[in-house]
């Protein structure tokens, strides 16, 4: 393999990786916050794509990208709000059911707006032949962008859990529901706030990786799966875990193509899945502490 | 301050708490002593709002507690230490404090960081660990981070579920202390005890629980005297014989 090839399948690798850790990032944020997998999150991951999409026609790109963003939002809340607040205490198995179902609803609904279509946003900056020479390998602007949102996605919540109240309210939650009770703390609504935070950043995700993948109402279930394989891979409810088994998973699948045949490559991630689970349940980088607190 | 009146109140059938009625006033320490699954831990939970209440009426300074939500008890004034500690493990000491003062941190970060202060003078510990993560800390220290979370809500009422649980003789000593200077201070504390005879020496008064029901009551110089109490909860049966 050349040194040009090598960058060249890098670069694929870290795209769509950086992608698969922020929907990863995604369940994270609920899984912290409620101790269930939102299934749904793929669909978030659409929304913004395809929400963006339309508004395109109204208004500049930019624009329509917030505005998506912030609708997926709403939908993310509204979502918590009408089928998950109400329930006093749900069984894990419930749950699951119930988000697999209202993903269901979510992707049917965007097959009777959109339609079978597959569309996409157009590039941010320059066309599809437009590409940047990085140690002769040519890599695509858009590219760049999607590694850079991402980046900042991480870095931006990273701040929120770390430096602002609420964040750290919602890690309360996380830690200890009971006691955040005892603190005077709403969990309910921080329950409905995590849902918020990771329809937005899903949105986000959505709108930046649309040029390069296209958008079709049910693109969003290939993406729980690779997520939710990240996510487990990286230990549920680690953030960090979660870049790191992104980035990883990208990298492996993008390499796999020059071993196996590109048809092979979802076969790659979920055998991946599959040896986790059977060996490191917790993930890759899961501490025993976090281990020993939550069952699932 | 705290008033209830004919309580009742359990898990799905199972009746743990029956026809309860008992009273805390400002100022003072009272302690509800009883065996293990007597429902001392369950009533406080019921009066914190964590598990709802079968029948009867739980006012605070007036304010009927049982139609509000648990996360809004603490605004009025009544915080609880629960049983175990519960710190936030993966949080540093004074990120816990901070979410203590949750309820009162729309008043601003001054009033925020004199509380901060006020707690780390009551347990200079923890101001030597207040950068550290709360789930390293020893089981005394986490007890005196738990009190302490609580104390940051500035209440009126302080309720505490065996606060001496686990704990080695002299940090026991230490956070009695503590629950002795609340009350010098003004605040009230109803306190959840094992250690009857602690409890009892530093109480104004006692309720004894058995099989969810007040058997008897009174101030804490009388029931260290009463032979029932002593028998069953002070360990006195055999010096007597």
């Amino acid at each position: 393999m050349t040194i040009e090839l090598f960058i060249q399948y890098l670069f694929a690798g870290i795209t769509y990786g950086s992608i698969y850790a922020i929907v990863a990032i995604g369940f994270n944020i609920i899984y912290n916050t409620t101790g269930i997998i939102n299934f749904a999150q793929g669909e978030f991951v659409m929304l913004g794509g395809m929400i963006s999409i339309s508004l395109l026609d109204f208004m500049p790109l930019a624009c329509a990208i917030i505005l998506a963003v912030a609708i997926t939002m709403v939908i993310g809340a509204f979502i918590e709000i009408v089928f998950i607040r109400w329930l006093a205490a749900p069984s894990v198995l419930r749950m699951i059911i119930i988000t697999i179902g209202i993903s269901i609803l979510i992707r049917e609904a965007a097959l009777y707006i959109w339609g079978e279509g597959v569309r996409s946003l157009p590039y941010f900056t320059g066309s599809a032949i437009t590409a940047v020479g990085i140690f002769g390998a040519r890599i695509s602007p858009q590219v760049l962008w999607v590694v850079g949102a991402c980046g900042l996605t991480v870095l931006a919540l990273s701040f929120f859990f770390k430096a602002t109240p609420v964040g750290r309210e919602m890690r309360a939650c996380a830690a200890n529901r009971k006691a955040a009770i005892l603190c005077g703390i709403n969990t309910g609504n921080m329950v409905t706030f995590s849902f918020v935070l990771s329809a937005g950043i899903g949105a986000l995700a959505g709108c930046m990786m649309s040029p390069i993948t296209y958008t079709q109402y049910d693109s969003g279930t290939a993406l729980a799966i690779k997520g939710f394989t990240v996510a487990i891979l990286g230990g549920l409810g680690n953030v960090g875990g979660a870049v790191a088994a992104g980035l990883l998973l990208g990298v492996v699948e993008a390499f796999s193509v020059s071993v196996v045949p590109l048809a092979f490559q979802d076969v790659i991630s979920i055998a991946i899945l599959l040896i986790i689970l059977f060996i490191r349940p917790n993930g890759l980088f899961a501490s025993k502490e976090a281990a020993g607190l939550r069952a699932f | 301050m705290l008033r209830i009146r004919n309580l009742e109140a359990g898990y799905g059938k199972l009746k743990v708490l029956k026809n309860i009625s008992m009273h805390v006033d400002p100022g003072e320490i009272v302690t509800i002593i009883g065996a293990n699954g007597a429902g001392k831990t369950t009533l406080l939970s019921v009066i914190a709002g964590l598990l709802k209440a079968g029948k009867g009426e739980i006012t605070f300074k007036g304010q009927d507690l049982r139609s509000l939500p648990a996360s809004r008890i603490p605004r009025l004034g009544c915080v609880m230490v629960p049983e175990g500690r519960q710190v936030f493990s993966p949080m540093t000491v004074e990120e816990n404090l901070l979410l203590g003062g949750h309820v009162v941190r729309s008043q601003g970060s001054r009033v925020l960081q004199g509380l901060l202060d006020y707690q780390y003078d009551l347990f200079p510990i923890l101001k030597e660990r207040r950068g550290q993560l709360a789930g390293t800390l020893s089981g005394g220290e986490q007890q005196m981070l738990a009190i302490a979370r609580a104390l940051m809500s500035r209440p009126s009422l302080v309720m505490m579920d065996e606060p001496s649980t686990g704990l080695a003789p002299l940090i026991i000593k230490g956070i009695f202390a503590v629950i002795v200077r609340l009350r010098q201070e003004g605040k009230t504390v109803l306190l959840i005890e094992q250690n009857a005879k602690a409890a009892l020496g530093i109480a104004d008064r006692g309720y004894v629980l058995e099989t969810g029901k007040v058997i008897i009551q009174g101030p804490s110089q009388d029931l260290l005297q009463n032979r029932d109490v002593q028998r069953a909860y002070l360990g006195r049966e055999k010096i007597e014989a």
